[in-house]
C-alpha cells in the first residue's frame, strides 16, 4: 500500500526542497574567444628576451596555438561561474549515493592546504627543508594506523584503485618470499569494479565467488575456493549491501590457515571508524578512500588518496619511500627498502590530499565514533521510512547505507534509473543505480553523517512521492528528469560518432 | 522469428551454414538484452576462430559483450558496414547486420547446436529467470 | 561537533522513530569481539582555529624565505588568484564525478574544454580528462602501446624522468612486460645509435620524454620515424608543459603522456598534480581515463556526457582498460581556466620568457670558472651544468644563503657526478639569478 506523501492532494507532491530558478546560458570558452583579449599579464621580462628559433633552432618552434581562446578576466570569472550554476553539489544538498560517502567537505581544510610553506613547497627540497610537510604525513600515518588497527602505511597511492592495487602488490611480494605468488585473487560479485580490474594489473587472475542468499560471503564456497593458488580474497566491509560480514573472523581464518591473505576494500570505512578496527578482525592490508571517509573534496571526478595500511608481515614490501621519524625526532623519507615493492607514483602522493584529510582527523580526535554513529543512524533512519514503499532484497541490519530494488515499481515499467531521474526534480542528486551487481534493479542510498534530519525527512519524502507516482503517474517518473537545463541526452549518439573536442571551424 | 535454416548457440550467437561456408552473427534476444549499439570490434580476415572462444565484442552505452565461435574456421569476410552504422545490428539482427563469414574446419560441428525452436525454448527459460 | 547537523534530541527522535533504544542497537551486528569500549588514541578535537595554528606550524618549519632553483619535474610557475576563487566554488569543490549528465552540465563542460585543450597543446586528435600524474600516465601510456601492438617490450630512454621510470617498472613488473633502457648520447638525447632495427623489432613501443629530464629536446620526428620503420610505436611524456608555449608539439608521437602541474597546480610537495594522456582518435577505444563527449538531449539542446565508458572498469571490470576510478578533475579544471586565463598569446609569451631567464641564468653560471654545460641539445628552462665540485657540497653552502641549488643529478644517474640540474622559470628575479652566480663563485673559491 503505498502512502500519499503528507501534503499533496491526487497530483505529485509539492516539491519543497528545490524551486524554479534562472540560470545563465553559456557557450565554450573557445566561442568567446576574439584576438587580442588577455586574461592574464606577466611582469615584464627583467633579462635580455630571446629569439626562439635563434635558441631552439626554428624546427623546434611553434606558433601562437591556432583556435586557443582569448578571452579576459572577467569573461573567463563569468565563464565558469555559470558553468559552476548547473551542477549539483555536497554544498548544495544530500548526495546519496551508496559506498561513495558524500560527506561534508570542511573549508578550513580548503585553507590550510593553501598556506605559504605548505602550497608552495617542492618534492624535491632537503628533508631539512621539508620537517613540516614530513610532519604532516607522519602524523596522518599515526591516525590512520590508530583508526584501523594496523601497523604500517603508505601514504603514496593517489586512489582507491591505486591504493588496491598496491595492496595486491605487497601481498604478491610477501607471497614470493615465502616462495610462491600464487595465482588467484578471489573477488565476491558484489564487488567494485576496480577491485577486479587492479587484480589483473597485479598480475593475478580474478575468481568470482557468489555471495549467499544473506548477500555475504559464503563460508562453504569460501573453503572450497581458497586452494593452494590462491593469494587472497578481497572483501568490502561492511559490504555493498551495508551489511557487516558477520564472519568475518572465520573468513580470516580460513584464508589464514591455507596461506592466502585478507585484503579489505576501505570504501565502506564510515561505518567503522572510532566503532571496530580492521586490524582487530583478521585484515592484512586494506586501502582507505580519503575523498570518502575522510570529507576531501571529490571536485567532480578527483583528486583523491588511497593510503594501504599493512600488518608487520607486509611491511618490508611498502611503496618506497616511507614516512619516518628518525632517532633524533626529525622525520625524512626512507628510501632504503630493498624489499618494497617499489614506486607508485612520483613523489610521496597527493600530498594536498593527506593534509586535508589529517585537518579533518584533528577536528574530530576520538569524538571520531559520532560521526560514524550518525552515518549509521541517518541510513536506519531512511530505512526505516522508506521499507514499506520499495523492496528490500536482503531483509538484514543496515550500518551506513541501504540497497532497495526496483522490483514493487517494474511492475508500472518504472525502474531505478527513472526514479533517480525523478528524484532530481525533488532536488536531490541521484542515489547508486544498478550496483551492486547482485541486486538487480538496485537503489543503493548512503546518507552520511552530514544530513540533517531535515534534510533526511526532505529526502524521504522525495521518495515516497515518486513511488506514488510510479503507481499512479508513471510516465513522469519514466520521463524525468523535467525540471534541467537539458533532458536525458543520447548517450548512444555520443559513443557511436564521438566528438572529444571542440574544433576551430 | 528465428529464422529455421539457421543454428544457435546458447551465447545468443547464430550460425547459417552453406558447404563449407558459413555466416555469423547476434541474435534479436542479444540486441535487445545490450540496447543500442555503439560500436562493434571484429578481428581481421584470415584470422582464425575456435569453437567456444571469443573473437570480437559488440558493445552498447553500457555494456560490452563477447562474440563467442560457434564452430572453428578462418575469416573470409568482416561486414564493414558496422563501422559506420552499428545500429544494423538492432534493426536487422538475423540479416544484413551478419558480422563474419568464415570457411569453417568441420561443417558437422554444425549439428550440435540448437536449432530454432531449441534457441526459442533457450531463450524462454532464460526470460523467466530474470522476471523473478 | 560543527560538522554534525544533529541535536541530541533530534538522535532521539530518529532512534525512536526506528524503535531503537540507544544507538549502539544498530551496531549489533559487529560481533562484540570487535566493538571498541574506548575512544581511539586520536589527537584533537581541535577547533577551526587550533586546526589553523597546527598547519602554520608545520609551514614555518618548511622552506619558507629561500629562493629554489629546483625543477626535475616540478615547477614554479605564476598563478592567477582567478583560479582558486573559481575551484573554491562549492559547485566545483563538492560535486561529484559527472555521471549524472544533466546535473553536471557545468563539470562536463569544463571537462570537454580541457580535452580540447590538450589536444590543441599537444597537436593529438583526442585528450582524456585526466590521469593521476605525469607517472602513472607515462606508465598507462606504454600499457596502452603494448595492447595496442600486441607486443611485450618497451625501450625507454635512460633521460626520461627517474620516478617515473620507476612507477613504470613497478606496474611493468607483473605484467610480464619487458622494459629496457637506452642511454642518451653528448647532445643529451637518446643515443639513436642504440636504436638499432634488431632492438627494435618487437617493440611496442620507443618512449622520451621531451624536454627530457636534462632539459634537452628530443628529435621527436626522427623518432616516430624510427620507431614506425620497425613496426613500434612512439610514446612522448611532457614533465614541463609550460615548454608547449613555444616547442614544437609531439604531433608525430602516437601517444602522449603528460605532467600538467606547470599549468597553475601548485607545487603541494609533490601533489595532487594532473597526467593527461592524448592520442590519435583511431586508439580512443584503447585509451584508459574518462571522456566527455558532445551531444544532443530530446530537445535538440548541445550538452555533454561522459562516453566509451565501456572502457572503464565500472563497466568492464576485469577487462577494462585501466583500473582508474577517481582521476584529478578539481585540477584539471584549475589548468584550464588558467590556460583560458593565460590565453593563445600569453602562453607564448610565458614560454619566451622562461626560455629568456634559462638563457642569462646559463650565461651567468657559464662565466663562474670550472662551470660549463655538460649536453649540447636545445633546452627550454632546464639546463645540465658540470661543477668543479660535488654539487652536495655546493648545495649546503647554498643552504647557508638561503638558496636551494640545482638537481644533484647523481642521485639518480650514478655517471653524472658533480653535475646539477638548474632550472629557472619566469618566477625567477634577475636579482636572484645574479645572487645564485655571485655565491656558486665565492663558494668555489672557498677551500674545501
Amino acid at each position: 500500500m503505498i502512502s500519499k506523501p503528507a501534503n499533496t492532494d491526487d497530483v505529485a507532491a509539492t516539491v519543497r526542497k528545490a524551486g524554479r530558478h534562472v540560470n545563465q546560458n553559456e557557450g565554450l570558452i573557445f566561442e568567446k574567444s576574439a584576438p587580442g583579449k588577455r586574461g592574464m599579464e606577466l611582469p615584464p621580462l627583467d633579462v635580455p628576451a630571446v629569439d626562439p628559433d635563434e635558441a631552439l633552432g626554428n624546427h623546434l618552434t611553434r606558433e601562437a596555438i591556432q583556435g586557443f581562446p582569448e578571452v579576459s578576466e572577467i569573461e573567463v570569472i563569468r565563464h565558469f561561474t555559470r558553468l559552476s550554476t548547473w551542477n549539483y553539489a555536497i554544498d548544495l544538498g544530500m548526495y546519496p549515493l551508496g559506498s561513495c560517502t558524500m560527506k561534508y567537505n570542511p573549508r578550513v581544510n580548503e585553507y590550510v592546504a593553501r598556506l605559504d610553506g605548505l602550497a608552495t613547497e617542492h618534492p624535491q627540497q632537503p628533508a631539512e627543508l621539508s620537517q613540516g610537510c614530513l610532519r604532516i604525513l607522519y602524523d596522518l600515518q599515526k591516525c590512520l594506523l590508530a583508526i584501523t588497527g594496523m601497523d604500517a602505511a603508505t601514504l603514496q597511492p593517489v586512489a582507491g584503485a591505486q591504493g588496491e592495487l598496491a595492496g595486491l602488490l605487497m601481498i604478491r611480494a610477501y607471497l614470493e618470499s615465502q616462495g610462491n605468488p600464487r595465482k588467484k585473487v578471489l573477488i565476491p560479485d558484489s564487488a567494485h569494479g576496480t577491485n577486479p580490474a587492479s587484480v589483473v594489473i597485479a598480475g593475478y587472475e580474478v575468481q568470482n565467488i557468489k555471495s549467499n542468499a544473506r548477500g555475504q560471503i559464503d563460508t562453504d564456497h569460501l573453503r572450497e575456493f581458497t586452494t593452494g593458488d590462491v593469494a587472497a580474497l578481497m572483501v568490502t566491509n561492511p559490504s555493498t549491501l551495508g551489511v557487516f560480514e558477520e564472519r568475518i573472523a572465520e573468513i580470516a581464518g580460513i584464508l589464514h590457515e591455507r596461506g592466502a591473505l585478507l585484503y579489505m576494500d576501505g570504501a565502506n570505512m564510515n561505518a567503522l571508524a572510532g566503532v571496530a578496527r580492521p586490524g582487530d578482525f583478521g585484515v592484512d592490508v586494506l586501502h582507505l578512500n580519503l575523498h570518502k571517509t575522510f570529507s576531501t573534496p571529490h571536485g567532480g571526478g578527483g583528486p583523491g588518496a588511497g593510503p594501504v595500511m599493512v600488518k608487520k608481515i607486509l611491511e618490508p614490501f611498502l611503496p618506497v619511500p616511507t614516512v619516518v621519524q628518525k632517532e633524533d625526532g626529525r622525520y625524512g623519507l626512507d628510501h632504503n627498502r630493498p624489499k618494497s615493492i617499489g614506486r607508485v607514483r612520483a613523489y610521496c602522493g597527493n600530498f594536498g590530499v593527506l593534509l586535508r584529510a589529517l585537518a579533518y582527523t584533528l577536528a574530530y580526535g576520538p569524538g571520531i565514533r559520532q560521526a560514524t554513529e550518525d552515518a549509521v543512524l541517518n541510513a536506519n533512519y531512511i530505512r526505516g521510512k522508506l521499507e514499506d514503499v520499495f523492496d528490500l532484497p536482503y531483509n538484514l541490519p543496515s550500518m551506513h547505507e541501504v540497497v532497495f530494488s526496483d522490483a514493487r515499481q517494474k511492475k508500472n515499467g518504472v525502474n531505478t534509473m527513472d526514479i533517480a531521474k525523478r528524484l532530481i526534480d525533488y532536488g536531490f542528486h541521484p542515489y547508486t543505480t544498478a550496483f551492486p551487481l547482485i541486486v538487480p534493479g538496485a537503489m543503493m542510498i548512503e546518507p552520511t553523517e552530514s544530513e540533517s534530519k531535515e534534510e533526511c525527512d526532505l529526502f524521504i519524502e522525495a521518495m515516497r512521492s515518486i513511488a506514488f507516482e510510479a503507481d499512479t503517474n508513471p510516465e513522469i517518473v519514466k520521463t524525468a528528469p523535467h525540471s534541467t537545463r537539458v533532458a536525458r541526452l543520447d548517450e548512444v549518439a555520443a559513443a557511436r560518432k564521438p566528438i572529444l573536442r571542440w574544433k576551430l571551424e | 522469428m528465428y529464422p529455421e535454416g539457421y543454428r544457435y548457440t546458447k551465447d545468443h550467437e547464430w550460425i547459417k551454414v552453406e558447404g563449407s561456408a558459413a555466416t555469423i552473427g547476434i541474435t534479436d534476444y542479444a540486441q535487445q538484452e545490450l540496447g543500442d549499439v555503439v560500436f562493434v570490434e571484429l578481428p581481421k580476415v584470415g584470422a582464425e576462430i575456435k569453437t567456444g572462444q571469443s573473437f570480437g565484442t559488440v558493445e552498447s552505452v553500457k555494456a560490452v559483450s563477447e562474440i563467442y565461435a560457434p564452430l572453428s574456421g578462418q575469416i573470409t569476410e568482416i561486414n564493414s558496414a558496422l563501422s559506420d552504422t552499428p545500429e544494423k545490428i538492432n534493426q536487422d539482427p538475423h540479416g544484413s547486420a551478419w558480422l563474419v563469414k568464415v570457411l569453417i574446419a568441420d561443417p558437422k560441428e554444425a549439428n550440435s547446436l540448437m536449432d530454432a525452436a531449441a534457441y526459442q525454448a533457450h531463450i524462454a527459460a532464460q526470460a523467466k529467470g530474470h522476471s523473478s | 561537533m560543527r560538522y554534525l547537523p544533529k541535536s541530541p534530541s533530534e538522535r532521539k527522535e530518529m532512534l525512536e522513530a526506528m524503535g531503537a533504544a540507544s544507538i549502539d542497537e544498530l551496531f549489533q551486528s559487529v560481533p562484540e569481539k570487535f566493538r571498541l569500549q574506548e575512544p581511539l588514541p586520536l589527537p584533537g578535537p581541535l577547533s577551526e582555529m587550533e586546526i589553523i595554528r597546527y598547519f602554520q606550524e608545520r609551514a614555518a618549519e618548511n622552506a619558507r624565505g629561500y629562493t629554489s632553483f629546483l625543477g626535475a619535474g616540478v615547477y614554479q610557475h605564476v598563478r592567477s588568484v582567478v583560479t582558486d576563487a573559481l575551484i573554491q566554488r562549492g559547485e566545483f569543490l563538492t560535486s561529484y564525478t559527472p555521471y549524472q549528465a544533466e546535473i553536471s552540465q557545468g563539470t562536463l563542460t569544463a571537462i570537454f574544454e580541457f580535452q580540447t585543450l590538450m589536444s590543441q597543446l599537444t597537436g593529438q586528435e583526442v585528450a582524456n580528462a585526466s590521469m593521476y600524474d605525469g607517472s602513472t600516465a607515462l606508465t598507462e601510456a606504454v600499457l596502452m602501446a603494448e595492447r595496442l601492438t600486441g607486443r611485450r617490450r618497451v625501450l625507454v630512454a635512460r633521460s626520461v624522468h627517474p620516478e617515473y621510470r620507476q612507477v613504470l617498472r613497478t606496474y611493468a613488473k607483473n605484467l610480464g612486460l619487458e622494459v629496457e633502457e637506452i642511454g642518451y648520447g653528448k647532445s643529451g638525447q637518446l643515443d639513436s645509435t642504440a636504436l638499432a632495427k634488431e632492438r627494435l623489432a618487437d617493440a611496442a613501443a620507443v618512449v622520451v620524454q621531451s624536454p627530457n629530464f636534462f632539459g634537452i629536446l628530443e628529435d621527436v620526428p626522427a623518432l616516430a620515424d624510427t620507431a614506425h620503420e620497425a613496426g613500434a610505436l612512439l610514446v612522448t611524456c611532457i614533465a614541463e608543459a609550460t615548454s608547449l608555449g613555444i616547442v614544437r608539439p609531439p604531433a608525430e608521437a602516437d601517444i602522449v603522456a603528460l605532467e600538467g602541474q606547470a599549468f597553475g597546480i601548485p607545487p603541494s610537495y609533490g601533489g595532487p598534480f594532473i597526467g593527461v594522456i592524448a592520442t590519435r582518435e583511431k586508439f580512443v577505444r584503447q585509451m584508459p581515463g574518462r571522456l566527455a563527449g558532445q551531444t544532443t538531449d530530446g530537445e535538440g539542446r548541445r550538452g555533454f556526457v561522459l562516453t566509451l565508458a565501456t572502457r572503464e572498469q565500472h563497466i568492464r571490470r576485469e577487462k577494462a582498460t585501466s583500473n582508474i576510478c577517481t582521476n584529478e578533475a578539481l585540477y584539471a579544471l584549475a589548468a584550464t581556466i588558467h590556460l583560458c586565463l593565460l590565453g593563445k598569446e600569453g602562453l607564448r609569451e610565458l614560454a619566451l620568457q622562461n626560455l629568456a631567464k634559462a638563457r642569462f641564468a646559463q650565461a651567468e653560471l657559464e662565466k663562474i670558472p670550472g662551470v660549463r654545460r655538460v649536453f649540447s641539445g636545445r633546452t627550454f628552462n632546464e639546463f645540465v651544468l658540470e661543477f668543479p665540485r660535488s654539487v652536495k657540497l655546493i648545495n649546503a653552502a647554498l643552504l647557508r644563503e638561503k638558496i636551494v641549488g640545482p638537481f644533484v643529478l647523481g642521485t639518480h644517474y650514478p655517471e653524472l657526478t658533480k653535475r646539477g640540474l638548474v632550472c629557472v622559470t619566469e618566477t625567477m628575479p634577475r636579482g636572484e639569478i645574479e645572487r645564485l652566480a655571485a655565491a656558486i663563485g665565492r663558494i668555489l673559491q672557498t677551500p674545501l
